[in-house]
C-alpha cells in the first residue's frame, strides 16, 4: 500500500516493463496521486473538515489483439505486479479485435507544453474556514428572507499525474483545482426555495470573492420565491449560460465515436451536414493557458491540436474519436481519448438583457433537473425552473414544468447565442435561445 | 456465522498489516481525545470490483479493481472531522488520526475502549466472493448468452451491449462506544441493452438486474428474460407516438416505477435535511403528507436485495422503517450523527460510497405496501391519461419538493383502455402534493429487478425501490404533443 517506495515515473516505467515481461504486446497506464481539503461552514460554524489523499494506477494491456485492464491504489512493486497480472488475466478471456491497441506511434505528442495548470493554494484550514464563513455570511445578511443555509464550502485539490505507454511515451504533470460554493434557502409565505452559486479555477487567486459568490447564491434563491406552474404551451425558451452548456454536452455525447460505431446516436451520418445554424461554431482549444480542460496530449498520448473546429459555421466537421473508435470507423483519431478539452461556442453578440428583449415573451430557464434524453433518437424532455418573460422583462418565477423537443430540431431552432459567457468549467458558452419548444405545465 | 464474518474481516483488513487491538485503541484515543467528543469511528474496507462488457457480439473489455483503506471520523456536536488512508499500516493510519484530532482543542481522554464487543448480526446474504467463485470463461459465457438471446429473439436487433459486474466487499467498523462490527457484502449485476432498426428508424431498450448474490443468480431463464425484455421495450419504442404534454391522470406500473417514492418522498425524509430544516417535509411528522392509501417504508432487511445491508456503514442493524403510514408522516431515515442531534432513534440508514467518503442518511429499499385494487380496474377508471411502466432516472429538489422521473416506456389510456405507446417523457410534480393525489393503489406490489443507483452529494450507493400499480389524479407529463 505504501506510496513511499516508488515515485510515479518510476512506478510507470516499472509497470510497463513488467507488462512486457509478462508477455503483453503493448501496454499503457495512467497514474495519479493528489491531496485535497474540503471545508464546509454552516450557520457560521465549522461543519465538516475532510482531508483527501488519493492515489490510483490504471493499466491496460494488449495481447494478440485482446485487451484487459485493472486498477489499484497500491503502487508498491508487489501492488503493481498484481495489477498487471490481473489485467493480463482478463486479456485471456476477452475477444480479439484488430482495432485494439495503443494509438499509432507517429501520433504521440512531441514536446511538453507549459499550460499553466498547477497553482497550489497556500491557504491553511483556518483560512479556508474563514473564506467559507464570509461566503455564507454574505448570503445570509443579504436579506431577512434568507432563512436557512446548506452552508458554504471551500475545496482545494492538487496532484500529479503520469501517462505512459509501451511506445516509450511518458508524460508527467501537475494540476490543481479549487472551488468555493454556497447554497442557501429563502422562505416567505409562498414556501421555501433553495439555490446555489459557485466558482472554480485552477488558480485560487482567480476565484470570485467569497462575498460575491454568497451574494449571487442569495439573489438566485430570493428570485425563485413564489414560483408557480404555467399552462402548457409552445414557446421560445432561453437557456441561461449556466444551463446552456448542457445542450453542448448532449451534442458532444452524440458525436462520440463509441455512440457512432454502435449506431446509438441521433448524430449518425451527419458529418458534413448543417446540424446547427450557420452562425454557430463550436471549437476545441486544448492548449488554452490555465483552463480546466487543457492538455498537450490526450488520454492515449496523441498530440492535441491548438485549435479544432468541431462545428464550423453550423456544419459538423468530425466526430470525437480516440484511436479505437477511429479505427472502428476507418477514420483518424481526433486526439479525444478521455473527452473534449475546452470548448468555445461562438455567439451572436447580444448581452443577457438584449437576448431577453429580442425574445419578447418566453421562458428563461435557469435550472434543469432529470435526464430525460434519448441519445438514439434525440428525444428530449427535462424538468425545468426559471422565469416567465414578457416584453423582454422577467415577470415571475416558474417551476414544476418540463421543456421538451427533439435535439436535432432544437439545435436547428437556435436563433441567438449571447456573449454572456459562463467561464466556469471547460465549456464556454453564452445563453442560448431556442424557438418552438413545448412546455408542459398545468 | 457472524464469527465467520469477524474472522474474514480481521484476516482481510487487520492481519496483513499487523494491526492489533492495541493499535485500534491508540487510534481511538487520538480520535476521541478532543474536547467534547461525541462519537468516533473507523471504517476499514476492502473492495474488489470486476466488470466485463460486450458489444458487436463479443466480450471486448474487462476490468478489475481492488481498493482498500480506512476512513477515520470524529464528531464534536455538529462538527465532523474526517480523513482516510489507503495505506493500512499503523503509522499511516495514526498520521491520518492526527489530522482528524486537530479539529478541536485537545481535551481529557473520553472513555476509550480496551476491548471491543463483536456484534452478532444475522447476515442477509452469503459471504461468498462472487468474483472468485466463478471462472472468467463462465462470466464471458453469460454475456455471450445474453447477446444470442437478444439477437435470436428478433431480426430487427442490430446491436447488443451487455455488461456484467461483480463486487466483493469486506468491512470492519470500529466505534468509540465499543463495538466492532464486520460485514461481508457480495453484489452482482447484469445489464442488457439493444438497438433495433426498422425502416431506417432506430430505437433502444434495456433491462438488467441483480442483487447480493453470486453470479449463478444469472441462470438461463433470467438472462433470457433480460434480453427479451430489452428487445420488447425497444420494439415498443419503434411504434411510439409523441407523448402528450400537460397535467393529467397518470397510472404507474408496479416495481421499478417505485422510483417515484425514492424521489417524491424518500430523499425528503432523510434525517440530515430534516435536522437542518431544508426539506419540504421538515417538521411535518404526524401530518398528512400523502393520501390515506399510502404506506411507504424503507426496508434494508430483505434478504439478497441490492439495496439491503445486514448492518449499515456505521455498524447499526438495518430496519424496516415506516416512513408514511396511511398517509401520515411517521419518521425519518437516520444515521448516528443526525439521530443524536435530533434525539431520534437510529434507523440503520447510515451509508457511504467507500472508506474515502463520509456516511450520511441514505435509502436502502424504499417501497409502498400493496393496496386493494386490481390493476386492471385502475386502468379502467381512467378516461384519458398516461400509463407509464418503465423509467430511466429521476431527481428531486429537496427544499421545494419538486421531483422528476423520466419514463422510457409509456402508453396512452383512452376510455379505460391502454392504446398507443408514447415516446419517453419526464414526469414532474411536487412530492407532498403529488402523493396526496394517489387515488387507487393496486394489490400487485413488486420490487424492482435490482439496478438502482442513488446519488447524493457526489456519493453513489446501490438501492432498491418497489410499489404496486397506482393512480395519481394529476401529474404533469412533459411530452411534446399539446
Amino acid at each position: 500500500m505504501s506510496q513511499a517506495g516508488l515515485d510515479l515515473r518510476n512506478a510507470a516505467e516499472f509497470a510497463i516493463d513488467y507488462a512486457r515481461k509478462q508477455g503483453a504486446d503493448q501496454s499503457e497506464l495512467s497514474l495519479h496521486q493528489g491531496t485535497g481539503i474540503s471545508i464546509t461552514a454552516r450557520q457560521q460554524e465549522l461543519e465538516t473538515v475532510e482531508k483527501h489523499n488519493d492515489a490510483q494506477l490504471v493499466i491496460s494491456v494488449y495481447k494478440d489483439k485482446k485487451t484487459g485492464s485493472a486498477s489499484s491504489a497500491d503502487m508498491s512493486e508487489l501492488g503493481i505486479k498484481s495489477t498487471v497480472d490481473a489485467a493480463m488475466s482478463i486479456a485471456r478471456y476477452t475477444g480479439a479485435d484488430d482495432c485494439f491497441g495503443l494509438a499509432d506511434a507517429d501520433r504521440m505528442a512531441g514536446k511538453a507544453l507549459e499550460l499553466d495548470l498547477h497553482h497550489e493554494w497556500q491557504a491553511n484550514e483556518a483560512q479556508m474556514l474563514e473564506i467559507a464563513m464570509r461566503c455564507e455570511q454574505a448570503a445570509i445578511e443579504h436579506s431577512e428572507q434568507i432563512t436557512n443555509s446548506e452552508g458554504a464550502s471551500v475545496n482545494t485539490y492538487s496532484g500529479s499525474a503520469v501517462y505512459a505507454n509501451s511506445h516509450g511515451f511518458l508524460s508527467e504533470g501537475l494540476g490543481s483545482q479549487h472551488s468555493v460554493s454556497c447554497s442557501v434557502i429563502g422562505s416567505n409565505e409562498s414556501g421555501m426555495q433553495r439555490d446555489y452559486w459557485y466558482d472554480s479555477n485552477r488558480n485560487a487567486e482567480k476565484l470570485d470573492s467569497a462575498e460575491k459568490i454568497g451574494l449571487v447564491a442569495a439573489k438566485r434563491t430570493l428570485a425563485r420565491l413564489g414560483a408557480r406552474q404555467i399552462p402548457s404551451c409552445e414557446a421560445t425558451v432561453m437557456y441561461d449560460s449556466g444551463v446552456a452548456k448542457s445542450l453542448i454536452s448532449h451534442f458532444v455525447g452524440a458525436i462520440k465515436g463509441g455512440a457512432i460505431y454502435k449506431k446509438a446516436s441521433f448524430m449518425l451520418d451527419k458529418i458534413g451536414s448543417d446540424v446547427l445554424p450557420e452562425f454557430v461554431t463550436i471549437a476545441e482549444n486544448p492548449h488554452k493557458l490555465g483552463a480546466s480542460g487543457s492538455a498537450w496530449h490526450d488520454g492515449e498520448g496523441v498530440e492535441t491540436p491548438e485549435y479544432r473546429a468541431i462545428v464550423d459555421a453550423g456544419r459538423l466537421q468530425s466526430y470525437v474519436l480516440g484511436s479505437y473508435t477511429a479505427r472502428k470507423l476507418g477514420l483518424e483519431s481526433t486526439a479525444n481519448a478521455g473527452g473534449v478539452r475546452n470548448l468555445t461556442v461562438s455567439n451572436t453578440g447580444q448581452s443577457t438583457e438584449k437576448l431577453l428583449q429580442e425574445m419578447g415573451s418566453g421562458l428563461l430557464v435557469t435550472e434543469l433537473i432529470g435526464s430525460g434524453i434519448n441519445m438514439v433518437t434525440g428525444d428530449y424532455s427535462r424538468g425545468a425552473a426559471g422565469f416567465w418573460v414578457e416584453n423582454g422583462e422577467i415577470q415571475y418565477p416558474v417551476e414544476e414544468i418540463t421543456v421538451a423537443g427533439n435535439l436535432l430540431d432544437m439545435y436547428q431552432n437556435i436563433v441567438a447565442i449571447g456573449d454572456d459567457y459562463d467561464m466556469r468549467g471547460s465549456t464556454e458558452c453564452g445563453s442560448i435561445v431556442i424557438e418552438n419548444m413545448t412546455i408542459a405545465g398545468s | 456465522m457472524n464469527q465467520d464474518h469477524l474472522s474474514i474481516a480481521q484476516a482481510t483488513l487487520l492481519e496483513p498489516s499487523g494491526l492489533s487491538d492495541t493499535h485500534l485503541q491508540q487510534l481511538m484515543h487520538k480520535l476521541t481525545n478532543v474536547d467534547g467528543s461525541d462519537f468516533a469511528d473507523l471504517y476499514f474496507q476492502y473492495s474488489k470490483h470486476e466488470s466485463w462488457s460486450l458489444d458487436e457480439g463479443q466480450v471486448k473489455t474487462g476490468s478489475f479493481n481492488i481498493d482498500q483503506g480506512v476512513g477515520l471520523r470524529s464528531i464534536v456536536g455538529e462538527k465532523t472531522a474526517f480523513a482516510y488512508s489507503e495505506d493500512l499500516n499503523a503509522s499511516a493510519i495514526l498520521a491520518a488520526a492526527d489530522v482528524v484530532s486537530a479539529i478541536g482543542r485537545q481535551g481529557q481522554n473520553v472513555t476509550s475502549q480496551d476491548l471491543w464487543r463483536p456484534q452478532i448480526i444475522k447476515p442477509l446474504y452469503s459471504e461468498l466472493d462472487p468474483v472468485a467463485a466463478l471462472d472468467d470463461a463462465s462470466k464471458v459465457a453469460i454475456l455471450e448468452q445474453a447477446d444470442r438471446a437478444a439477437r435470436d429473439h428478433d431480426p430487427r436487433v442490430k446491436e447488443v451491449m451487455a455488461s456484467l459486474s461483480g463486487v466483493y466487499e469486506v468491512v470492519l467498523i470500529v466505534t468509540s462506544d465499543g463495538r466492532q462490527i464486520p460485514d461481508v457484502r457480495p453484489l452482482v449485476r447484469l445489464n442488457v441493452s439493444v438497438i433495433v432498426e426498422q425502416n431506417g428508424k432506430r430505437e433502444r431498450g434495456s433491462m438488467g438486474g441483480g442483487g447480493r448474490h453470486s453470479f449463478d443468480y444469472f441462470d438461463t431463464a433470467i438472462i433470457e428474460h433480460y434480453s427479451h425484455e430489452a428487445v420488447r421495450q425497444a420494439l415498443v419504442s419503434l411504434e411510439a407516438i409523441d407523448s402528450p404534454a400537460g397535467t393529467m391522470e397518470v397510472v404507474l406500473g408496479s416495481g421499478w416505477p417505485g422510483i417515484l417514492l425514492h424521489e417524491a418522498v424518500g430523499h425528503g425524509l432523510e434525517g440530515d435535511f430534516n435536522r437542518k430544516g431544508t426539506s419540504a417535509f421538515s417538521g411535518r411528522i404526524g401530518e398528512k403528507v400523502a393520501s390515506e392509501l399510502c404506506t411507504v417504508v424503507d426496508d434494508g432487511t430483505i434478504a439478497n436485495r441490492r439495496g439491503s445491508l445486514s448492518v449499515d456503514d456505521e455498524g447499526n442493524q438495518t430496519k424496516d422503517t415506516v416512513l408514511i403510514e396511511n398517509g401520515i408522516l411517521k419518521g425519518y431515515m437516520q444515521d448516528e450523527h443526525n439521530a443524536r442531534l435530533m434525539g431520534m432513534d437510529i434507523t440503520g440508514n447510515g451509508r457511504r460510497e467507500s472508506f474515502a467518503h463520509l456516511p450520511m442518511p441514505r435509502m436502502t429499499n424504499t417501497y409502498m405496501h400493496a393496496g386493494q385494487h386490481d390493476p386492471e380496474e385502475i386502468i379502467k377508471s381512467v378516461k384519458n391519461g398516461l400509463y407509464a411502466v418503465n423509467f430511466g432516472g429521476g431527481q428531486v429538489d429537496i427544499t421545494s419538493g419538486k421531483f422528476v422521473f423520466s419514463s422510457s416506456e409509456a402508453y396512452l389510456i383512452e376510455d379505460g383502455k391502454i392504446t398507443a405507446p408514447v415516446k419517453g417523457a419526464t414526469l414532474i410534480g411536487n412530492g407532498p402534493e403529488a402523493m396526496q393525489t394517489i387515488s387507487m393503489v393496486g394489490n400487485d406490489m413488486s420490487l424492482d429487478s435490482g439496478v438502482g443507483v442513488c446519488g447524493k452529494d457526489g456519493q453513489s450507493v446501490p438501492v432498491g425501490v418497489g410499489q404496486p400499480t397506482l393512480k395519481m389524479d394529476a401529474l404533469t407529463v412533459g411530452g411534446v404533443q399539446l
